[in-house]
């Protein structure tokens, strides 16, 4: 085996490759190659490592060098600096990672790592993903191995049940459970397939284990075959996800060449194989039934359950569907047992959870915690607060189907349980942060707008009902909500929770009922005073110049193209709300900040 | 707009021929059309419908149903704005409203100059970057509305 002296591992998640890491890579392998270091020093391109914040991200090791925001340029700097002198670039470090003393921290004791643990993203910025070998070194294909020479079916089985483990996907239901109906029907056909359709707006958890550890969801799902009986199965993953795309092809292919899939596995006759499927942009998709029928090369329309698919899945037969995180959990649980995974988390929410913090963040990014971390030691501790010192509003998890949470409500410790008690869920584990200069009317519209467009138009709750829901909100950014508005919004919530087919429909007005719980105020602000509270929505401004501010230098009246505003040279000058046209364009040009929005 | 030659059609018909038959035909068989065609027109989808031996209705019906294809042709770059939570709370719309504005064409339509095709886009998973738009393979983060006009400068060479 070739020894190294160093390390350098450079992200290649989807967050720093659109920052430029994959121009960095190039630059490193070009300067190692002028100074004659390929010979000892290593360039390995990662998966995601989670900070996206502080993308592209560059980790030199041994020392542990945690370099963020790199540039093409800062590469010659690293290379003749770090790898030739020995001298870390103290410059190039993220802020948090050296101590008051200078010295470096470790990752594990950088504020954003601390509080993680880090089980389905372990490989996550560890190994390249685009090589099998990586990954057997940290123990890959070893439960597999395990289960098919040292376990029984029902053993396996057994062993996800009392591990605890709930669907990551968004619905919590218990996987051991998922794999016992599947294995109970009897047919001589079975499949195995993996949700790789992340389309929660703001998660992208399931993206970076495709893309940074590739071959967990491989295992898993072998092993998920042998304990139902399956000897087939399909990954349908989004065409918007190309890398990932990428690495599940060379994944399975060198999987296939090393013989953890295909015919005979391990010599013990267990046949397994994987097919890929691309998703072509249906959120709806990710309902399990709306998937199977997409896989199907069908519209990908869901229908009624019972039968669920582990009775009449795909092309009628007994389906076992779980997503990537969930999957990515199982090797861990067979290797290191169901006890180590349930003493992790709460009572009834066992283990770890991704969560893609982003918005109104400092460290945008993923974070793993165990199921029970606070909401707050989430977004303050590890997320690092609001940017700006602005004030926290809300934030807002599980996506189109989640709700926002208020201030009020940073202390709770985050299962699927309270954050359902919350009027939230869990959902796949997006958090969105939200400020003081965020509207909740606004994001109630954004969410319905979302879900009114991604109906599959199966169901006439969802189809029409999401609709009615959403000119009310419309109505009511315009200006022109009425008495009564709020009653009938939870009106047709109620009615259409209680009647559409699927989840999306379901869970559609849960964005407008939490918003509605906990900051009616601003609902009631925008229909009776005709006002935005927050300065959002366009048509409920209106622009004020201050008179002890303005100079009466008249750029203002010269920009307006409604000519609203008058007023003499070195005089403060006057909008007219009624001609102005609220375009915003005398707030840009003003150089005294003496226009404001109210 | 492009012109369709014998050469596309030639190319679909083998296509055609392969998937006929075969589970999921329909999507596959779309999916490979756009790129034949870089998207579906009415006398494509129902070449595909007799060649496969399907109803009409049917391939319409999974056409129009996944975003991903396109019934009108499309310009030589595509905008995406990246419309998911993280980047609307981070001002996205006022975003994608100045490409609108820039190149005075609505959202899903095509400017007239054939170049750009504006779309709003579901997340790119890019969100530490957010706001975020695209245009083809290009991702252009962090941005603000003054960014967009220089940017589309860039691709009008």
């Amino acid at each position: 085996m070739e020894l190294f002296r160093s390390h350098v591992l450079i992200c290649g998640g989807t967050g720093c490759t659109s920052s430029g890491s994959t121009e960095l890579l190039k630059r490193f392998e070009e300067l190692l190659a002028e100074n004659g270091l390929e010979k000892e020093v290593k360039l390995v391109h990662t998966g995601c490592f989670g900070l996206c914040e502080a993308g592209p991200v560059v980790i030199v090791y041994p020392e542990g060098a945690f370099y963020s925001r790199i540039k093409a340029e800062d590469v010659e700097t690293i290379v003749k600096e770090h790898l030739i002198k020995g001298r870390i670039v103290t410059s190039l470090l993220h802020k948090d990672s050296v101590d008051s003393t200078g010295a470096i921290r470790a990752l594990d004791e950088i504020d954003f790592y601390k509080k993680q643990n880090r089980v389905a993203l372990r490989n996550c910025g560890v190994i390249d993903p685009e090589n099998i070998n990586e990954y057997i070194a940290f123990d890959g294909y070893k439960a597999l191995a395990k289960c098919l020479t040292e376990l029984s079916r029902e053993e396996v089985i057994d062993i996800v049940k009392a591990s605890g483990l709930r669907g990551r996907g968004g619905a919590g239901f218990s996987t051991g459970m998922k794999w016992q109906f599947a294995y109970n029907s009897v047919n001589d056909q079975k499949y195995v397939c993996c949700n790789a359709d992340e389309g929660d707006p703001g998660a992208f958890m399931d993206r970076s284990v495709l893309e940074g550890d590739p071959h967990v969801v491989l295992e898993a799902m072998a092993i998920a075959g042998y304990a139902i009986g399956a000897d087939q199965g399909y990954i349908y993953v989004r065409a918007e996800y190309p890398i990932a795309v990428k690495r599940l092809q060379i994944a399975i292919k060198q999987a296939r060449e090393a013989g953890v899939l295909g015919k005979d596995i391990f010599g013990t006759g267990f046949n397994f194989d994987i097919g890929l499927r691309l998703g072509a942009g249906a959120f709806v998709c990710g309902e399990e039934t709306a998937l199977l029928a997409s896989i199907e090369g069908q519209r990908g329309e869901p229908r009624p359950r019972p039968p669920f698919p582990a009775v009449k899945g795909l092309f009628g037969k007994p389906t076992l569907l779980n997503n990537v995180e969930t999957y990515a959990n199982i090797p861990q649980i067979i290797l290191k047992g169901a006890d180590w995974f349930a003493n992790m988390g709460t009572e009834r929410s066992k283990g770890t959870k991704v969560f893609a913090l982003g918005g109104k963040i400092n460290n945008t990014g993923l974070v793993e915690v165990p199921m029970g971390t606070t909401l707050r030691e989430i977004i303050y501790e590890i997320g690092g607060g609001i940017p700006k010192n602005k004030a926290f509003k809300a934030v807002q998890t599980g996506g189109p189907s989640g709700g926002c949470l208020p201030a009020s409500m940073l202390d709770t410790p985050v299962d699927y349980d309270n954050l359902v008690a919350a009027g939230s869920m869990m959902g796949s584990g997006g958090m969105i942060v939200m400020d003081e200069d965020n509207c909740m009317v606004d994001i109630a519209r954004f969410f319905l707008d979302f879900t009114v467009d991604e109906s599959c138009g199966k169901c006439t709750p969802c189809r029409i009902g999401t609709r009615r829901m959403l000119e009310i909100l419309d109505r009511i950014v315009e200006g022109k909500g009425e008495d009564g508005d709020i009653e009938k919004l939870e009106s047709l919530a109620a009615s259409i929770k209680a009647s559409a087919l699927c989840a999306l429909g379901q869970t559609a007005p849960n964005p407008v009922l939490s918003t509605l719980k906990h900051f009616r105020h601003e609902y009631e602000a925008h229909i009776y005073e005709k006002r935005c509270p927050a300065g959002v929505c366009q048509k409920l401004l209106s622009y004020v110049i201050d008179p002890a501010k303005c100079r009466g230098c008249t750029m203002c009246a010269k920009v307006c193209p409604a000519g609203a505003i008058t007023g003499s040279v070195k005089q403060p000058h006057v909008i007219n709300t009624e001609k102005c046209l609220k375009c915003g364009a005398c707030m840009d040009k003003c150089k005294f900040g003496a226009i404001s929005k109210k | 707009m492009p012109a369709y030659n014998q050469s596309m059609y030639l190319e679909l018909d083998k296509v055609i021929e392969t998937n006929k038959g075969q589970k999921g035909a329909v999507m596959m068989t779309l999916q490979s059309a756009q790129d034949i065609f870089g998207h579906v027109p009415k006398d494509v989808q129902i070449r595909i419908a007799e060649g496969l031996g399907v109803p009409l209705s049917e391939v319409y019906g999974v056409a129009t149903f996944y975003s991903q294809f396109a019934l009108d042709p499309r310009g030589q770059y595509i905008i995406g704005v990246c419309l998911g939570t993280a980047c609307y709370v981070k001002g996205s719309k006022d975003v994608l409203d100045k490409v609108v504005e820039t190149l005075a064409t609505p959202v899903g339509k095509t400017s007239p100059d054939g170049l750009f095709t504006i779309k709003d886009t579901r997340c790119l998973g890019a969100c530490g970057l957010a706001p975020v738009m695209m245009i083809n393979d290009d991702v252009y983060g962090r941005l603000v509305p003054a960014d967009i006009p220089g940017i589309l400068n860039k691709y009008r060479a």
